[in-house]
Formats: structure tokens, C-alpha cells, sequence
């Protein structure tokens, strides 16, 4: 009986939500008296796992096959599913991403688990009952969700739990092999593309956001948005019509229909705070609205607010980031 | 080809969430339903395809009780071909994943879409599940989807980019724009939808395998401070000092 954790490696690192399940899963084994191995998926360096012993975590398991650089669902939920026979594993958890919920939801069928997708807090295990709680209704509400099966997979929502970091422990790295055959490839990628990202920071992973509305009246105004970004360490982000016509690309529109984030500091400019949008933002953990309209909806769902011109304060705040810094 | 597009009955998305009294279950009462949007994408792709092809079938599937046939004749309306209900209510994405893998079993479908997730419970999980089930490779969640005789190519969003992706039929794929514009019903639409064949079907399967004890609503924002736009500066003190998010 053990837990293990999938960590997401992207270019040698461990990514940041992965940290944040590594740490999750370490506290689900405390809880369960048992200890915590994960398995690393993508592209990863042995020093960069052995780091994650920070977070609790006691033992890596990692294939270095090479066409596993890249997400490929048959051959993740094959090594996932070997990895989880090995450790006898009882809990499994990963990221609530695109990768986790691809992977989570085959493997709790392969490996006959109860699956909770979108969790937010520590389970709670008392009185034989297994319960998380989870986000639900497009983040207006949570259920407490009970896994009735004897194993359990949890997804966990990124930005949800803060990553544990015990400085100078370290995780022995153990080199793994679920004997891949080319059929586990078949729905390899052709190609990856990577976008641009605005400063360098991906919007799902981010900490921080600045995001941009109809309110912003032009991609030629978008530096305002980029430079306040920039000062902050931040990605960037629009409305849907926004992206709609084309002033941003689509992968930048959060919302309902769009991206869902989670940020400890999301700042919306010029957006209205329509139902929708707020569906992807209203788990940040502090909202800022620049609108000039007092009435806008956003400041109802905000904690601090400036009712202004988007083009006057913009350049004040980054101007006043700069100060700090 | 034939095309199995998976629909959910989901309250609007400008719903006031609201609980029963012992917060077990959602308040349905006074609250409009549509297809959940994102199915809206798979639905429409489906039928564009169909018509590219210029042969083929698209049949929707819901599980879901007879209050969720307004929403499947609209799906007919916009364009699908015949329906199959699934006469239960959907306990967790588990049992729903069970229902579609069986008729899509039986009927030998190619080409199996769904949206990337309902917005009521946010599961994200049915795509991967019936694929299992099946043992067809799934494609999650999608932003691009063509067809060439029986390979598709598509193109999955991951977090920073994308993967172009071929898979062979059968496949499952979970759709998300920016695949299509979705349709909305014509006149004509609404008038043949009344007339194409709606299959009621009893669920099959052991079941869910996850309950909700409990629904909760977020705390309450304290409310928003407000700072003067002559002195935005004083707000990134705030975050700095007060919030303490920079
Ligand atoms: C099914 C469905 C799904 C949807 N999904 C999404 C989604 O995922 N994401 C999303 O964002 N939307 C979504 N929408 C659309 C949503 O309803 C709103 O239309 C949209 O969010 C509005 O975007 P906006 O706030 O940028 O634009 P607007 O509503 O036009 O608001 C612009 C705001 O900018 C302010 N402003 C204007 N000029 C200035 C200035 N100089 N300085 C400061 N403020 C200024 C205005 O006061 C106004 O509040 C969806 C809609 C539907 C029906």
C-alpha cells in the first residue's frame, strides 16, 4: 500500500503544479501512514527529481525512453498503470491538466479507481469513508465527493495547495521500465507546437495574471497589459471576444469556455466581469478590477479596485511595481 | 461514417447556484437548461464533417430523464440525424462513460464526440474513460478536428501549445473551440426535428463509483476596496503589504 504521485517534467523541470501534487500526495501518505513515490512522465533530469524529496517525496521512478518526451495518452497510461502495480499503490494523484485528466480518467477504468478530478483540498479519511472536496458548477460552488473504491485518483487543481519545500532532502531516483512496445505509441503527436508566451510565463502554471478586456479597445494598446505583466512576473490573459476578434490568441482567453485559472493575483482591465469570465477566474485568490464604469459586475467579485481609465492607471501601476522592485 | 456525439443537459450559464435545503442535491427549480456548451462544439464538427463527406449519420446521446428531451430535439434541430436517450439520471461521470461506451459498442460508431467537460460538475474525465472502456485511443481535449477517409487529424491543446495528433477510427475525442462556430437551429430544423426517431434505452453497467455527500457555496467576498485612480500606486503597496501576492 503506498501513494504515488505523477509529476509533470517539461524541458528537465519538475512543473510547478507537479510540485504542488508532489506535496499533496506526501501529506495524503502522512495521513495514511504510508510513504509517497512518484512516477515522472515528459522530459526530466535526475537531479531535478532528486529535488523532489523537498516535497515529501521518497523514491522517483523514471523511464527514460525518449519517446516519452512528449504526451502520448497509451504510453503514459501504460507506465502510469505499471508504476501503480508496483507500488501497490492505493492513492494515485496528478495534476488537474490537460495531461492529468487524459491519463487520470483511462487509468481509473484500467485499474478499476474511483476518480476525483478538480480537487482542492486534502481528503479526509474518517469512519472508512474516503472524502475530497472538489470544485464544481464552473467555480460557483464545491462538493465533497466520496470514492467509494479501493483505489482512489485524485486531480488536484493547480494553485490549490501550497508546495511543501524542506530544503536538502532528497528522493532516490530509480530508473523504471513498463516495456513500451511501438503499439503503446500509436497516438504519439506528429508535432508539438509551443506558443509564444507573453514574458515567458505559461498561463495555466501562473501565479500571477493580468488580463484584458474589450475595455483595452485594440491589440496596438496590449503593450500597457504586457508591460505591468512583464514587471510582475506574470502570464497574460483576455476576454473571449477579445480573442474573438483576433486581438489575442486563442489560448489566452479564460473563461467558461476558455482557459480556468486560478492565480494568487488575477487583475482584470477593462473586462465587465460577465458570468462567463468570471466562471474561469473566480478561484484567484485576490482580484483586482481596473473598469471605469462603477457599476461594472466585476467589483462585486473583486478585492481591490480602481474606477478608471485602463490607459491612465496601467502605466501608474507599472511604473509603481517598478519602484518596489 | 457514423458519428456518436454525447450531449449533457446543464443549467444556463447564468445560473444563480443554489442547493437543496440539506445541500445534497442542486435546486433545479425556476432554472433553464441547455447542452452544455462545450458539447455544442462537438455537435456542430459532427455534422459539418457529415456534410463535407456528403454521407453518414450523426446520432446524439444523452443519459438523462425525460426532462432533457427539450435539449436533445434542439440538437436534432440543429442538424443530427436520430437520437438515443439513456433513461437515467447520471450518477458520476463513471456510470455515464458506461452508457455511452455500450452504445457505441452496439452500434458500432467511428467517430465518438463529446465536449471537453459539462460545466455543471466539471468532470473532464467521461473522454478517457469510455476510450478505456473501449480500448480506442482518445483525443483530449481537442480544438481541431478533420477527417480523411478513416484518419483523423487533430490538434490537442496542452498547456503552453499543442500536439498535432493522427488516430484511425474508432476514437473518442473531447472538443473545445476553437473547433467550430457553433449552430443555432433554423426553422426548418425545429420543424424535421419533431419527426426524427428519439431511442429511449435502459441504463446498462454496475455503476457510479463516486457520491456527493454534501454541496457548498465559495465564502462570501468581504467586498472590494477601492483606491483612487490619481494614486494607483498605493495599490501595489497593498498587494505587496496587505495581500501579499507580490
Ligand atoms: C455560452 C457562453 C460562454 C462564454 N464564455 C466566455 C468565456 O469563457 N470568457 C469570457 O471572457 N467571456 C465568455 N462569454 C462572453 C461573456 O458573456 C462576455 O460577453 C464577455 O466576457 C465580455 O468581455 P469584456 O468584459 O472584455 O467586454 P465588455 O462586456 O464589452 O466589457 C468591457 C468593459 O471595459 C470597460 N471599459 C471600456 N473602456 C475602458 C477604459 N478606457 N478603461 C477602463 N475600463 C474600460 C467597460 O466599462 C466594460 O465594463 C461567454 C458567453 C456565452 C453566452
Amino acid at each position: 500500500m503506498s501513494v504515488l504521485v505523477v509529476v509533470e517534467c517539461d524541458g528537465g523541470e519538475v512543473k510547478k503544479s507537479s510540485l504542488e501534487v508532489a506535496s499533496y500526495g506526501s501529506q495524503v501518505a502522512q495521513m495514511l501512514g504510508t510513504t509517497a513515490t512518484a512516477v515522472a512522465v515528459g522530459e526530466a533530469t535526475e537531479a531535478n527529481l532528486a529535488k523532489l524529496g523537498e516535497q515529501g517525496i521518497s523514491k522517483v521512478l523514471y523511464d527514460a525512453e525518449p519517446r516519452l518526451k512528449d504526451f502520448v495518452n497509451g504510453a503514459y497510461t501504460k507506465l502510469i498503470a505499471a508504476a501503480a502495480e508496483k507500488e501497490s499503490a492505493q492513492v494515485i494523484v496528478l495534476a488537474n491538466s490537460n495531461i492529468g485528466a487524459a491519463v487520470g480518467s483511462r487509468l481509473s477504468v484500467r485499474l478499476k479507481a474511483s476518480l476525483a478530478t478538480n480537487v482542492v483540498e486534502l481528503p479526509k479519511n474518517d469512519g472508512g469513508s474516503f472524502t475530497v472536496k472538489r470544485g464544481a458548477f464552473s467555480g460557483k460552488a464545491f462538493a465533497d465527493v466520496v470514492l467509494s473504491g479501493d483505489r482512489k485518483i485524485l486531480a488536484v487543481k493547480k494553485n490549490s495547495i501550497e508546495a511543501l519545500h524542506e530544503a536538502g532532502k532528497t528522493a532516490t531516483v530509480e530508473s523504471f521500465s513498463a516495456s513500451l512496445s511501438d503499439a503503446d505509441f500509436a497516438d504519439a503527436p506528429k508535432q508539438v507546437v509551443m506558443q509564444d508566451q507573453a514574458g515567458g510565463v505559461l498561463l495555466p502554471e501562473a501565479d500571477r495574471v493580468v488580463s484584458g478586456g474589450r475595455g483595452m479597445k485594440g491589440p496596438e494598446n496590449w503593450h500597457l497589459i504586457e508591460d505591468l505583466a512583464k514587471a510582475l512576473g506574470a502570464a497574460t490573459a483576455c476576454s473571449k471576444p477579445v480573442s474573438d476578434v483576433d486581438w489575442r490568441p486563442h489560448h489566452e482567453h479564460v473563461g467558461q469556455t476558455g482557459i480556468t485559472v486560478s492565480p494568487n493575483l488575477y487583475i482584470a482591465c477593462g473586462i465587465s466581469g460577465a458570468i462567463q469570465h468570471l466562471a474561469g477566474v473566480n478561484s484567484s485568490k485576490v482580484i483586482v478590477v481596473i473598469n471605469k464604469d462603477p457599476e461594472a459586475p466585476f467589483f462585486k467579485a473583486a478585492d481591490y479596485g480602481i474606477v478608471g481609465d485602463v490607459f491612465e492607471v496601467l502605466p501608474k501601476l507599472t511604473q509603481a511595481v517598478k519602484e518596489l522592485n | 461514417m457514423k458519428f456518436l456525439v454525447c450531449i449533457s443537459n446543464v443549467p444556463d450559464t447564468t445560473t444563480k447556484i443554489t442547493f437543496t435545503p440539506d445541500n445534497k442535491e442542486f435546486n433545479k427549480a425556476g432554472v433553464q437548461f441547455v447542452i452544455n456548451p462545450w458539447d455544442e462544439y462537438a455537435l456542430t464538427r459532427a455534422i459539418e464533417l457529415k456534410e463535407a463527406q456528403g454521407s453518414g449519420t450523426v446520432t446524439v446521446l444523452n443519459v438523462g430523464e425525460a426532462d432533457t428531451e427539450p435539449n436533445i430535439r434542439k440538437a436534432l434541430a440543429i442538424g443530427a440525424d436520430d437520437a438515443i436517450r439513456v433513461n437515467a439520471a447520471p450518477k458520476d461521470a463513471y456510470f455515464v462513460a458506461e452508457q455511452i461506451a455500450a452504445i457505441a459498442k452496439e452500434g458500432a460508431y467511428d467517430v465518438i464526440l463529446m465536449g471537453k467537460e459539462s460545466i455543471d460538475y466539471n468532470g473532464f474525465q467521461v473522454h478517457g474513460m469510455v476510450g478505456e472502456m473501449l480500448g480506442i485511443p482518445t483525443v483530449a481535449p481537442a480544438m481541431k478536428l478533420d477527417m480523411s477517409a478513416n484518419t483523423a487529424t487533430l490538434e490537442r491543446e496542452i498547456e503552453g501549445g499543442k500536439e498535432i495528433v493522427e488516430v484511425n477510427t474508432p476514437f473518442v475525442a473531447s472538443c473545445q473551440q476553437p473547433m467550430c462556430e457553433p449552430r443555432i437551429p433554423n426553422m426548418r430544423g425545429i420543424m424535421t426535428a419533431r419527426t426524427k426517431p428519439l431511442k429511449v434505452v435502459e441504463p446498462v453497467g454496475e455503476g457510479a463509483r463516486t457520491s456527493v455527500a454534501e454541496y457548498a457555496l465559495p465564502p462570501k467576498k468581504q467586498g472590494v476596496k477601492l483606491i483612487p485612480a490619481e494614486s494607483a500606486g498605493e495599490l501595489i503597496k497593498l498587494l505587496r503589504n496587505e495581500a501579499k501576492v507580490i
